[in-house]
């Protein structure tokens, strides 16, 4: 079987460890030049399902596509550093300031840019956006079929893959049909450490920028004119609950939940 | 977590000026750019520091989360062969996966070609996240050995299996030969008819002993029984020939498994040349060590600070965290300076280490450097987590609280690889020959030219009162010449004296760079 061509879709986030008074731009756009930023986290458990297929598929091409600010590089290069062969910075002010249509439209774009794709691999969501709507809107868009929620890799072969799905009662194992989307949980394998030669080798590379023309959108449908989401207010929400656990009605569960709470000292 | 870029000091000695020549001498020049060799000083530090960046992820983020269940169930002994905790086998998957073996090889063996400086403050990360792992990790440095003395057969055979992921051990005590490695006895005999040696005997207390690659320290000449009988030889264990016989149960490091091992008729090869075993390889294999175990302990001393610290922090008593009233602060300076102390010392040697491959006075001042690195870092590792146990008060006591493990785990630091009382007995000849008063005096010309006024001049001149305390002690000291008991009975307290100076110099020479360490400097100028 020869290699898979892969395109992983990551993003550069906001800390949301560490957000400071200046955040939020006037509009309630996030004002992302004031804010430290790292690899959205949950592109790291696709990159690395996108690693496992390749170490399972000789051959295998990864590409990482992120749109962003140029200082976006970095996931480039983290990204390479962790396995990844390739990949390029989607960067114009033409493109900025859009929701998650005008997102996925560009994205799309991006990918049959990169053209014959097999897979388009992404997280399951951002930290600063948490819509969860950017990977099925590009699987729409390519009208190619998506597997959301995806945690694990079962099987691959030339045609088809094989996936369990993380779902709120249940765990479902499904096989797709090449070309597709999937987009990955949080709670799938964490990515792999970059390797040191790969580090030093990536030292002083310069990250390939790719602006709207390459893409060749309608113009009409990127950044703020694509993008029909107007943010009207922006409210702070506490949550009551941070955490929960079900406890099965046992003897042998309970006494679980007696040590641990004791463990911790809170009783 | 990552133990690199929480604790600012590693860049700040990764940045020493002195380090310029350390890279220059390590990349000959930068001639090596061909091989992928770094063109100048900024590109050598800069990927020096993308290395020790991900050490420092692998080490906060891997192997310290598994410190305490590592501890807890430890290697087991399985029909002659030691099975790691599984928390040990996922550091060290994570430590092949991300290519930290092998660091100081030459490229064409897969290496990174990085210098002593940078190695340890790799080693001292690991350490701080597990000691015990650290040990294992540590053993690599016998890649030194190999890649220094034998023959290029050897080297092409074992180096590239170490970046790999092979395992190492240093095999050099029996049962009857600890401290005084001229008793070994286990048998080195030539097999003509195979064209290798045999190795016949039992080695006891190796670390890491169920390795991939052993160096063996073995009697090869027959009727000899001291030091120039012996050779090194090393053994892969895929030959066979070698069983665990048992894994010591001991008070700390558990994790690390401390084993004694039959040979019988294990094939070897010999490294470098016959009789010159312990005489020349295993000396120049015994100073990597003993700045290996100085890593080990200023590791420790670290985690002994953070863990004091967060407890002062969140524990409260009196209505105040307790980590606002002066007792508990004393104790956390005590801890800090220590750690500060023992640093700069560390680094100051390793440099002078990497500089000794060109020139012979490098190499003597390394010499007289390590022994007061190792005995050091070693008793200061002691003292820091005796007084983190303090700090944590009861609960420090209880199990709960990683501290204890700290507190067992540096017990054994001040022993192995030479006991503090041998690195007396290395010091001694520095001290009587009047080495150490030439090294000082260096520090002292360069630190007159940085503090020339303010509390940086005070410093300096505290330093000297320091020296000339020191005359008066060694006056005492040799009253009766350096052959009679009173020098030997001293060389501790002169050993310590020289040791306390030194850091004093190196953490005045710091200030001048970073205010931050004089605070440090006058915690030890504060101590008699």
């Amino acid at each position: 079987m020869s290699g898979l061509k892969i395109v992983v879709l990551a993003k550069q986030v906001p800390d949301t460890h560490n957000v400071g008074a200046n955040a939020m731009n006037p509009d309630g756009t996030v004002n992302r030049a004031a804010l430290p930023t790292v690899f959205n986290p949950e592109d790291l458990n696709a990159l690395e399902m996108a690693l496992q297929i390749k170490d399972r598929v000789p051959g295998t091409h990864i590409t990482v596509v992120t749109m962003g600010l140029p200082k976006a590089a970095g996931i480039i290069t983290d990204s390479m550093s962790r396995g990844a062969d390739a990949g390029f910075v989607l960067s114009d002010p033409r493109l900025g300031g859009a929701d998650t249509l005008a997102t996925s439209y560009a994205l799309s774009k991006a990918v049959e840019m990169v053209g014959n794709v097999d897979l388009i691999i992404g997280g399951r969501q951002a930290i600063d956006g948490d819509t969860a709507q950017v990977g099925p809107q590009v699987a729409e868009k390519l009208d190619i079929p998506q597997v959301t929620y995806a945690e694990t890799l079962v099987n691959v072969d030339a045609k088809s893959i094989e996936l369990t799905r993380r779902l709120a009662d249940g765990i479902e194992q499904v096989r797709v049909n090449m070309p597709a989307v999937i987009t990955v949980t949080g709670t799938a394998k964490p990515c792999r450490f970059p390797h040191a030669h790969r580090l030093i080798k990536l030292d002083g590379m310069t990250v390939e920028t790719r602006n709207a023309d390459d893409i060749k959108p309608d113009l009409e449908r990127i950044g703020k004119k694509g993008s029909p989401t107007k943010v009207k207010k922006i409210q702070n929400v506490v949550l009551a609950h941070k955490e929960s656990q079900q406890v099965a009605p046992t003897t042998e569960a309970l006494s679980e939940l007696m040590g641990s709470l004791i463990a911790e000292h809170i009783i | 977590m990552n133990f690199y870029t929480d604790n600012p000091s590693l860049s700040f000695y990764l940045h020493h000026p002195d380090m310029a020549q350390v890279t220059e001498a390590r990349e000959q020049g930068y001639s090596k750019t061909e091989e992928g060799g770094p063109a100048d000083n900024e590109t050598a530090l800069r990927q020096y520091e993308m290395v020790l960046n991900l050490v420092g992820e692998v080490a906060g983020e891997v192997i310290a989360p598994n410190a305490a269940e590592v501890d807890h169930v430890g290697p087991q002994l399985v029909d002659g062969r030691v099975e790691y905790a599984p928390g040990t086998r996922q550091n060290l998957d994570a430590i092949v996966q991300s290519g930290l073996f092998g660091l100081s090889l030459e490229r064409r063996f897969n290496g990174l070609n990085m210098p002593r400086a940078a190695i340890v403050m790799a080693a001292e990360m690991i350490a701080r996240a597990d000691v015990g792992f650290a040990t294992i990790w540590g053993l690599q440095d016998c890649a030194d050995t190999i890649q220094e003395f034998a023959d290029e057969e050897l080297k092409v055979k074992y180096l590239p299996r170490i970046y790999e992921g092979a395992t190492c051990s240093m095999d050099l005590t029996e049962p009857d030969a600890g401290s005084d490695l001229q008793s070994v006895r286990l048998k080195a005999t030539w097999d003509e008819a195979n064209n290798c040696w045999r190795l016949n005997g039992v080695k006891r207390f190796i670390t890491n002993g169920d390795a991939d690659i052993h160096l063996v320290l073995a009697r090869s000449e027959e009727g000899t029984t001291d030091g120039r009988g012996l050779s090194y030889f090393v053994f892969d264990k895929a030959d066979g020939g070698m069983t665990v016989r048992r894994i010591e149960n001991k008070m700390g490091i558990k994790g690390s498994p401390t084993a004694e091992l039959v040979f019988r008729n294990a094939p070897a090869q010999l490294v470098g040349q016959r009789k010159l075993g312990l005489i020349k390889y295993v000396m120049s294999l015994m100073n990597g060590a003993r700045l290996g175990v100085g890593a080990q302990s200023i590791g420790l001393c670290e985690a002994a600070l953070r863990e004091a610290e967060v407890y002062a922090a969140s524990r409260e008593q009196f209505g105040h965290a307790i980590g606002q009233f002066v007792a508990v602060q004393d104790l956390i300076s005590a801890i800090r300076s220590r750690t500060e102390g023992a640093r700069t010392l560390m680094y100051e040697t390793a440099r002078w280490v990497d500089l000794s491959a060109s020139s012979k006075a490098a190499a003597r001042i390394a010499d007289i450097l390590t022994p007061l690195v190792k005995m050091t870092a070693s008793e200061f590792a002691n003292k820091c987590a005796y007084d983190c146990i303090q700090v944590h008060g009861g609960s420090g006591f209880m199990k709960e609280y990683p501290c204890e493990r700290l507190y067992r785990d540096a017990r054994i630091l001040t022993i192995y690889e030479g006991t503090s009382q041998l690195q007396v007995v290395a010091a001694i000849k520095g001290i009587a020959n009047g080495a150490y008063t030439k090294l000082i005096a260096d520090y002292d010309a360069k630190a007159a030219l940085v503090a020339t006024e303010g509390e940086m001049a005070e410093c300096l001149a505290a330093l000297r009162a320091r020296s000339a305390e020191y005359e008066a002690l060694y006056a005492k000291a040799t009253a009766n010449g350096t052959t009679d008991p009173l020098f030997d009975h001293m060389a501790r307290k002169l050993t310590e004296h020289i040791a306390t100076t030194v850091m004093g110099y190196l953490l005045l020479l710091d200030s001048a760079r970073d205010a931050h360490f004089m605070g440090s400097l006058k915690w030890f100028l504060e101590q008699n």
